[in-house]
């Protein structure tokens, strides 16, 4: 953790992710966004990447762009290697001479963009080495047409193409690892967080992802109220929930060494969590108990796998 | 200055791409063009070229990758045949819209499904609506001038398009012939530097790419697109007539041979037109007035100055190295019997699909089109317009 964190100073710097924007109240996506670039020294460039999705037909619409930095978006599939290729043009051009200052390149998909459809071109770009950083934001489902389900969308939840039914109770798989898969690539930089307090870890990680040279990777969980069903004003509730009942556990992965940034005192059930959300719903009437055990069984897996690898005694 | 070489056409891509030392290339390997990346890597290994090599996991990942380089600021290039262009097809829309003018060198093979290796048109062919300038070679001399002209061509403030330099995979690809080289000082003083006006790296201007487009602008954008594909055909001859400067080799939107007072033509793309020339010749020896139109730009297609040069022809027939399952003939077959609509009187035309999968063509097989359009030139009757060439019966 960076000890000269400074809430109100790093809220004091220029914006770079501007208002009027066109992202629903209560998006986890836009304070990803505005949260990330707040870690960029105000001295450097960056070029911002974006997969098709909520955020790339929300941010920019002809003729109005919500960056101050320069941004690409080409297609669902290929935030990671468009990158690539911006980051490619850049050490050509500096070395001929040809490019003024520091330019950082940080690219944001959701989790269609990221664990799904352009998984392949993001796992190219960090096998490859790019000096990039990969942002997930990640809101368990497409939410751009509609919340369909994803890889990343946990079991039991209601989406448009996992829908709960009276003969099949939401979605029946677990959520894909991503971090963990990242990980794997053996990249310098691999991180989870969400928003939570004063913005903290999303801060620490996101400087620690964007200066770090080499490729990084940031998941960002990131909800959202139309597919999550949830009352705009509890997003932040929900998120220090997903960490407290360790649904979502903040940690990163520098150099290959596991590190937990945040250990509950208690880990709460994982019912305060699902019972917020309305895609949940199903999980809390009478005989559908054995829901909530299992993903009370596979949260509790998860967490003592993650433990396990960062080396924490509790 | 010019000098003589024995290269085989990929490897005179590779070396036209080693003589431009772009600023980034971003390629993934399929036959019949994997050696162009193949020998652009040791170039780079060498320390011979400036560029950066991206070897990226997929086509789609070399065309995103070629997309975000050129935005940026810099010359990107690609190499791919068949299923690999097929995969780019989405990010060829999106280079083309954008405005991009990325250099791909495609080896033309056949499309999947069988799998088949050798080579046809209909990869380039399937993509044509995509928005690429196409700029198709006989042999290896003109894949390698080819490739020289993409980029004054595709850069060029009135055009700013992507540019597909084609020739035919394995045929002229693998095939050694003996080639005239330009000098890499000449090359370079004739590509000269790539300064777009706005790019992603550009200090003074932040820019953003790839917009949500609604309908109030969208078709706005398109049609300055296709604005900028006619402004393209002008651009192409001057820088046709830059390079004969450079070189004495003349270019232009197709080769006319034998035409000025031909009867019967061909209209056809690639090394066939090698083939089909030897037919020529020998028809011409014997009194008959044959000739045969090499379209060299499929697009921008030129309807005018081809209409213009078949307008005095009796029978035609026009070749296509693609099905495109229409049931009514090929791509090539469709476009250049529109052009010449107006004319009065005009040809009478037949279509052919004729080498599909690298099934092999002869001058005996030209001899048969043309006997044919002799016959329809006398009062015959055309018979079916839509015909395969070269299969077992």
């Amino acid at each position: 953790m960076e000890r000269t964190y400074h809430f109100k100073h790093t809220l004091e710097k220029k914006e770079r992710f501007a208002p009027g924007h066109r992202l629903c109240a209560g998006c986890g996506a836009g304070i990803a966004v505005r949260g990330v670039l707040r870690a960029l020294k105000e001295e450097d460039r960056a070029v911002v990447g974006n997969a098709t999705g909520c955020l790339e037909v929300s941010s920019f619409l002809y003729p109005y762009t919500a960056y101050e930095d320069s941004y690409i978006h080409t297609a669902f599939e290929s935030a990671g290697a468009s990158l690539s290729g911006v980051e490619a043009a850049y050490n050509a051009l500096k070395r001929k001479g040809k490019v003024e200052g520091t330019v950082k390149f940080i690219t944001f998909g959701g989790d269609g963009g990221t664990y799904d459809i352009g998984f392949q071109s993001l796992s190219g770009a960090m096998e490859r080495g790019h000096d990039l950083t990969y942002v997930c934001y990640d809101n368990e489902a497409y939410m751009n047409t509609g919340i369909q389900r994803s890889s990343s969308t946990p079991r039991f939840a209601s989406a448009t193409t996992s829908p709960v039914g009276t003969a099949v109770p939401g979605k029946g798989q677990n959520k894909k690892n991503l971090t963990d898969i990242i990980a794997a690539h053996n990249v310098p930089y691999v991180a989870q967080t969400t928003f939570i307090g004063n913005f903290r870890d999303l801060y620490t990680k996101a400087k620690k992802a964007i200066y770090t040279p080499g490729p990084s990777f940031l998941n960002v969980m990131a909800p959202c109220p139309r597919g999550w069903e949830y009352p705009t004003e509890k997003l932040p509730e929900i998120c220090r929930l997903a960490v407290e009942t360790c649904v979502w556990p903040l940690f990163e992965v520098e150099n290959g060494i596991w590190r937990l940034s945040y250990a509950p005192k208690k880990k709460l059930p994982v019912e305060d969590y699902l019972k917020m959300q309305g895609r949940f719903r199903h999980m809390f009437k009478p005989g559908n108990e054995w829901m909530i055990e299992a993903v009370q069984q596979s949260v509790d897996e998860n967490w003592d796998k993650l433990l396990n690898r960062c080396n924490t005694n509790l | 200055m010019n000098y003589n070489e024995r290269l085989s056409g990929n490897e005179a891509i590779a070396f036209a791409m080693k003589q431009i030392d772009p600023d980034v290339m971003a390629a993934f390997p399929i036959t019949p063009s994997t050696e162009i990346p193949q020998y652009f890597a040791q170039y780079v290994a060498d320390g011979e070229v400036n560029t950066e090599f991206v070897p990226v996991e997929s086509e789609h990942s070399s065309m995103s990758a070629c997309i975000g380089a050129e935005a940026a600021g810099a010359r990107a290039v690609t190499a791919t045949s068949s299923c690999g262009l097929a995969l780019m097809y989405e990010m060829m829309y999106v280079a083309a819209s954008s405005r991009l003018p990325i250099t791909l060198a495609c080896v033309n093979r056949a499309l999947t499904g069988p799998i088949n290796i050798n080579n046809d048109h209909s990869d380039s062919m399937g993509i044509r609506d995509a928005g690429w300038i196409q700029i198709y070679a006989e042999n290896n001399q003109e894949a390698y001038d080819n490739f020289l002209q993409a980029m004054p061509i595709g850069e060029h403030p009135d055009v700013r398009l992507p540019v597909m330099i084609c020739q035919d995979g394995f045929i002229t690809s693998h095939a050694l012939e003996n080639i005239t080289l330009l000098d890499t000082d000449s090359v370079k003083a004739f590509v000269g530097e790539y300064t777009p006006e706005n790019y992603l790296l550009k200090k003074e201007n932040p820019l953003a790419i790839g917009p949500y487009d609604l309908g109030c602008h969208y078709m706005e954008h398109k049609v300055q697109q296709a604005e900028a594909m006619k402004n393209a055909k002008a651009r192409i001859l001057e820088v046709a007539a830059e390079f004969e400067k450079v070189t004495g080799r003349k270019y232009g939107l197709f080769e006319a041979y034998q035409m000025e007072d031909a009867d019967l033509a061909l209209v056809l793309i690639g090394s066939s037109a090698g083939t089909a020339k030897a037919a020529v010749d020998r028809l011409r020896k014997e009194g008959v007035r044959a000739g045969l139109i090499k379209l060299r730009v499929f697009r921008p297609f030129p309807a005018e100055e081809l209409a213009e040069a078949l307008r005095h022809v009796k029978a035609l027939a026009i070749l296509d190295k693609a099905e495109s399952f229409s049931a009514h003939g090929g791509p090539l077959f469709s476009e250049v019997r529109a052009a010449l609509y107006d004319l009065e009187p005009r040809p009478r035309t037949v279509g052919y699909v004729y080498g599909l999968g690298g099934r092999d063509v002869t001058p005996d097989h030209f001899r048969s089109v043309y006997d044919r359009l002799a016959r329809i030139a006398a009062g015959g009757d055309l018979g079916p317009v839509y015909t395969h060439m070269g299969q077992r019966e």
